[in-house]
C-alpha cells in the first residue's frame, strides 16, 4: 500500500541509517553516544575551523577533544585515545605538541589576567542580566568612549604639551627658542588676553571655568598657550608645530581605524547575505531569548517584548501585501502627502539653521563688551548658542516623531527614518554654529582683514575662540545631562510611586530609549574630536566626562527608568553605533580641514604663527629633507600619481564587487541544486519502499 | 581544563556555586555528586530561562533519566554557554535544546513549542494559531534547504551560523 499523499518523515528509518553519509557524519563523532537514538539525518557538516595547528604530518586532523559536543566523560576518553597515539609519533612532533600546549596555557593564564583589568566588567554584567543585551551595548559603547578618549589624550598631551612641561622645568637639558617674527605686521601680533590682573571677583573665576576666558585662557588648554616654536632637548631639535599637526592627524585616523574595526564584524554580515539581516524571523526565533538574563521581571518583560515584536513582523508583512495592492488614485496621495511633510521637515531645520546662525553673530558681538553687563547676564549671552542647540535638540526630534505619523511608512522604516533625521539635525546644528563662527572671522568686509587675512581686531586669536566654543559646548551638555537626571527622573519617580492618582500613573516612568541616549554621547564625543585641535586637552574632559555619565545614567536607569517596551536588539544596535559614530567622525575632519588648510593662521599667537596657514609647515619641513625624498613625496602628490592610483583603487573594488556577486551567485545555484538533490533521495527512498512491500 | 573552554577561574567559581548547592554535610564530595533537578533550577542564572528544563536534560548523563546534574555536568553545560565556545558547539546544543521531543529534526510541533517559550507562559501571552501557522511558514521558509518540512542539525547551524545575534545572546557567565 503506497499513499501518495504519505509525509516525508514517514520514509523508514533504517534505510536514512545506512545512507553513507549517515555512516560517515556517525564515524566522524566517535559513535559514543547512546542517547540520540535517531540518526541526525544528512551529514552534519562538520567545518569547525580545522585548527590549522592540529594538522601534523602523517596523523589525522585531530581537534581538540573540547571541540566536540559530548559529555566531559566521554571527551575524557577521547582525549586519553588522542594521547595514547601520541606514544607512535617522532621526537619533533612530541616536541611541537607540548610546546603548542603550554603556548596555550600561558595565552589563556593571560587572558584570564587581562579580563580584570577591563573597566566595569561587572557593571556591565549586571546590567546585562537585568536589562537584556540591547541596554549592555549601550553601556560598552560608553566604555569604549571612554578609552578612546583616553588614548587621545594621552597622544595630545605627550606630543604637544610634555615638551613645554619638560623645557619649562628644564629637565634633561632642554630650552626653548622661539623664532621672532619677521615680514608680518605689528598688528596682527597684539593679543592681550585678558588674563586677571589685580582684584577680581570671586565670580570671575567661576566665569571663567564655566566660559574658558580669563585665566583659562592662557592655560595649555587652549590653542593659544603653544607659542614656542621648537623645544631643545639635550641636543635633538624637537619640532613643536610640525608635531601639534601631526598629533591632529594621528588621533583623527586612530579613531577612525578603531571604529572601523570594531564595525567590521557587523558589516561582514551585511555584506555576506543578502537576507534582511535585522528583520530575519530565524534570527528572532532561535536567537531571540537572551541566557544572560537573571531577573524574573526582566525575563517578563522580554517574554513580552518578543511576543511584540513576532506580532509586529507578522502585522508589517500584511502590511506590505496592502501596499502592493494600493490603487494608483491612493499612491498619488500619499506620495503628495509624503512630499508637503518633507518640505515641513526641511522648513523646520532650516528654521533652527538660521537661529543657531543669528544668535551665535549675536553672542560674539555681545561679548566682546563684556564689561557692560553684570554676571549672569553676560555668563548667559556666552552660553546662547549651546542653548540654543540644545533647544533644536530637544524639540526637532518631537517633531519628527509626530510629523512621521502621517507619512504611512512601514514601522521599521519609520524608526529609521526618525533616527536619520535626528542625527542629521544634530550634526548639522554643531556644522552651522562653526560656520557662523568662521563667517565672523573671515568677515572682510570694510578692509577689516586686511594685513592678516582674518578679522585680527576682534580674533587675534581665533583658534582659541573657537576652541573655547567648543567647551562651552562641551560643559553646557554635561551640565544638562546632569541636571535632567536630577531635575526630571528622580522628582518623576517620587511622584509616580508616592502618588496613587491616575493620571500620574497612566504618565508612568520614563522609558530608556537607547537611541536618543545614544545620540546625545556621540553629539559629544563629535565635540570633542573637532575641539581637540583647538584645545589639546579637551579629550581629558570628554573622558571625565563620559566616566561620570557611566555612572549617572547607571543609576538612573535601575532606579528611574522603565526599560522600552520596543528594544532594539543588541546586532542592530552595535552596528547602528558605530554607522552614527563614524559620521560623526566624518563631519569632525571637515571644519578641522578647513581650519588646517585654508583659514589663514593666527599670527598673534599659538605655534603657527610664522606661517600662512597651518598646514604651511609640512611643506616647509619637506624642504628640509635630502633632495631625492623631496622628489618621491612631491611626485607623490602631483596628479601625475594621483590620478593612476585613484583608478588601480577603483579597478580593485569593481573586482571585488563583482567577485562577491559571483559568489553569490554559486550559492544560489548550490542550494537549488541541494533542494533538488534532497527530492531526487527521497522519490528513491519512496521507490525502493515500494519495491519491497511487493 | 583543556576539555572545556572555561579559564581556570571560571571553573574554580563553578566549584564554588556548586557545591554551594549541596546540602552541606555533602560538600566535601562535591566533585563525584549529583544534584537533582529542582536545586539546579535554584540558580539565578536558570531560574528565569524558559528553556531551563530542556537545558538540564539535555546536559544530564544519570542513567536514571531524573535528568541530575553531576559537577562535570555542570562545567559542561558552562562551558558550552561560554564566551570562548565555537559557534559549531553552540549551535549543536542548541539545537538539541530546541528539539523538545528528542528526534533529531525540528518539526512544526517543537516550533511551536518553541515560539511558545519565547512568548511566555500563560494564555493571553501565546500568538493565535493563524500567526503562529504565518510564523512558522515563514520559519521554515528561511532555513528549511531540503524542503522536507523539518529542520536537521546542519540546516539549523546553516541558519544560525548567518544570525548575527545568536552568538551574543547564547550565553551565561557566572
Amino acid at each position: 500500500l503506497f499513499f501518495p499523499e504519505e509525509p516525508h518523515g514517514a520514509a523508514p528509518v533504517d534505510f536514512l541509517q545506512e545512507l553513507p553519509s549517515c555512516q560517515s557524519a556517525r564515524r566522524r563523532r566517535g559513535g559514543t553516544q547512546e542517547r540520540r537514538a535517531a540518526p541526525q539525518g544528512p551529514a552534519a557538516t562538520r567545518v569547525a575551523e580545522p585548527r590549522a595547528l592540529q594538522q601534523d604530518g602523517g596523523e589525522q586532523a585531530a581537534r581538540p577533544a573540547r571541540e566536540y559536543p559530548l559529555c566531559i566523560a566521554e571527551k575524557r576518553r577521547l582525549r586519553d585515545f588522542q594521547q595514547a597515539d601520541i606514544k607512535y609519533l617522532s621526537r619533533w612532533k612530541k616536541w611541537k605538541r607540548s610546546s603548542r600546549k603550554s603556548l596555550k596555557k600561558i595565552l589563556s593564564e593571560a587572558k584570564g589576567v587581562s579580563s580584570y583589568l577591563v573597566l566595569w566588567r561587572h557593571d556591565i554584567h549586571s546590567i546585562e542580566g537585568r536589562f537584556g543585551t540591547g541596554i549592555q551595548s549601550y553601556f560598552s559603547f560608553l566604555r569604549f568612549l571612554v578609552l578612546l578618549n583616553f588614548i587621545i589624550f594621552i597622544l595630545m598631551f605627550s606630543f604637544v604639551t610634555l615638551p613645554i612641561i619638560i623645557s619649562n622645568y628644564g629637565i634633561f637639558n632642554s630650552t626653548i627658542a622661539k623664532i621672532s617674527s619677521k615680514n608680518i605686521d605689528y598688528n596682527c601680533t597684539i593679543y592681550e588676553p585678558s588674563g586677571n590682573k589685580g582684584l577680581v571677583y570671586f565670580y570671575t573665576y567661576l566665569q571663567d571655568l564655566l566660559s574658558g576666558t580669563g585665566i583659562l585662557e592662557v592655560t595649555s588648554l587652549f590653542y593659544g598657550y603653544y607659542t614656542i616654536d621648537t623645544v631643545w632637548i639635550s641636543i635633538m631639535r624637537y619640532n613643536l608645530p610640525l608635531a601639534y599637526l601631526l598629533a591632529t592627524f594621528a588621533y583623527l585616523a586612530l579613531s577612525l581605524l578603531w571604529i572601523i574595526k570594531r564595525s567590521v564584524g557587523g558589516f561582514k554580515q551585511n555584506l555576506v547575505h543578502d537576507a534582511d539581516p535585522f528583520q530575519s524571523y530565524c534570527n528572532k526565533v532561535f536567537a531571540g531569548w537572551d541566557f544572560c538574563i537573571t531577573d524574573p521581571n526582566a525575563a517578563q518583560l522580554k517574554h513580552r517584548s518578543l511576543q511584540y515584536e513576532l506580532q509586529m513582523d507578522l502585522e508589517e508583512e500584511r502590511l506590505k501585501q496592502k501596499i502592493a495592492d494600493r490603487t494608483i488614485k491612493e499612491k498619488l496621495r500619499i506620495y503628495s502627502l509624503r512630499i508637503f511633510i518633507n518640505i515641513i521637515v526641511i522648513a523646520v531645520l532650516s528654521g533652527c539653521f538660521y537661529s543657531i546662525y543669528r544668535v551665535t553673530v549675536f553672542s560674539q558681538e555681545k561679548s566682546n563688551d563684556i564689561s557692560n553687563l553684570n554676571f549672569q547676564a553676560s555668563l548667559l549671552v556666552q552660553y546662547l548658542p549651546s542653548i540654543v542647540i540644545t533647544l533644536a535638540n530637544f524639540i526637532g526630534p518631537q517633531i519628527f516623531s509626530f510629523l512621521i505619523r502621517f507619512e504611512d511608512y512601514l514601522p521599521a522604516f519609520e524608526i529609521i527614518l526618525t533616527l536619520m533625521r535626528c542625527v542629521f539635525l544634530r550634526l548639522a546644528n554643531i556644522a552651522v554654529l562653526l560656520f557662523s563662527l568662521w563667517s565672523q572671522i573671515s568677515d572682510c568686509a570694510a578692509d577689516k582683514c586686511e594685513p592678516c587675512g582674518y578679522n585680527y581686531k576682534l580674533y587675534p586669536c581665533w583658534e582659541s575662540d573657537v576652541g573655547q566654543e567648543m567647551y562651552k559646548l562641551m560643559i553646557f551638555d554635561f551640565i544638562i545631562i546632569l541636571a535632567f537626571t536630577l531635575f526630571m527622573d528622580f522628582p518623576r519617580k517620587l511622584l509616580v510611586t508616592h502618588c496613587s492618582c491616575k493620571a500620574i500613573q497612566w504618565w508612568g516612568l520614563q522609558e530608556f530609549s537607547i537611541s536618543d541616549n545614544v545620540l546625545e554621547i556621540i553629539y559629544g564625543q563629535t565635540i570633542c574630536w573637532i575641539g581637540t585641535f583647538f584645545s589639546p586637552l579637551l579629550p581629558a574632559i570628554a573622558t571625565v566626562k563620559y566616566f561620570i555619565i557611566f555612572y549617572i545614567k547607571k543609576i538612573c536607569l535601575i532606579h528611574t527608568r522603565k526599560p522600552a517596551d520596543k528594544p532594539i536588539r543588541a546586532s542592530t544596535s552595535n552596528f547602528f553605533f558605530l554607522i552614527v559614530l563614524l559620521i560623526g567622525l566624518i563631519l569632525a575632519f571637515i571644519p578641522v580641514g578647513v581650519s588646517i588648510a585654508s583659514i589663514p593662521s593666527s599670527k598673534a599667537c599659538g605655534p603657527f604663527r610664522h606661517f600662512n596657514t597651518s598646514w604651511q609647515v609640512v611643506p616647509d619641513t619637506i624642504l628640509g629633507f635630502p633632495r631625492g625624498l623631496q622628489q618621491v613625496l612631491f611626485g607623490m602628490a602631483s596628479e601625475a600619481f594621483a590620478v593612476p592610483f585613484f583608478i588601480v583603487i577603483c579597478l580593485v573594488m569593481f573586482y571585488f564587487m563583482a567577485l562577491a556577486g559571483a559568489h553569490k551567485r554559486v550559492v544560489e545555484q548550490l542550494r537549488e541544486q541541494l533542494v533538488l538533490e534532497s527530492r531526487d533521495k527521497m522519490f528513491l527512498i519512496r521507490k525502493i519502499t515500494e519495491a519491497q512491500r511487493h | 581544563q583543556e576539555l572545556t573552554f572555561l579559564s581556570k577561574q571560571e571553573i574554580l567559581l563553578a566549584y564554588k556555586r556548586f557545591s554551594e548547592l549541596l546540602p552541606k554535610e555533602e560538600r566535601e564530595n562535591a566533585c563525584s555528586r549529583r544534584v537533582p533537578k529542582s536545586h539546579i533550577l535554584t540558580l539565578p542564572e536558570l531560574r528565569a530561562n524558559p528553556f531551563q528544563h530542556r537545558i538540564c536534560h539535555v546536559f544530564s548523563t544519570s542513567e536514571a533519566g531524573d535528568d541530575s546534574m553531576s559537577f562535570e555536568d555542570f562545567l559542561d553545560m558552562l562551558s558550552v554557554f561560554s564566551d570562548s565556545a565555537t559557534s559549531d558547539i553552540k549551535s549543536h546544543y542548541a539545537f538539541r535544546i530546541f528539539d523538545f521531543d528528542d528526534d533529531g529534526t525540528l518539526d512544526k510541533k517543537d516550533l511551536e513549542q518553541l515560539v511558545n517559550c519565547l512568548t511566555g507562559q500563560g494564555e493571553e501571552s501565546r500568538l493565535s494559531s493563524t500567526e503562529m501557522e504565518q510564523l512558522i511558514q515563514n520559519i521554515l521558509e528561511e532555513s528549511d534547504i531540503d524542503k522536507d518540512g523539518t529542520i536537521n542539525l546542519s540546516e539549523f547551524q546553516h541558519v544560525v551560523s548567518r544570525s548575527p545575534d545568536f552568538a551574543s545572546s547564547f550565553k551565561i557567565i557566572l
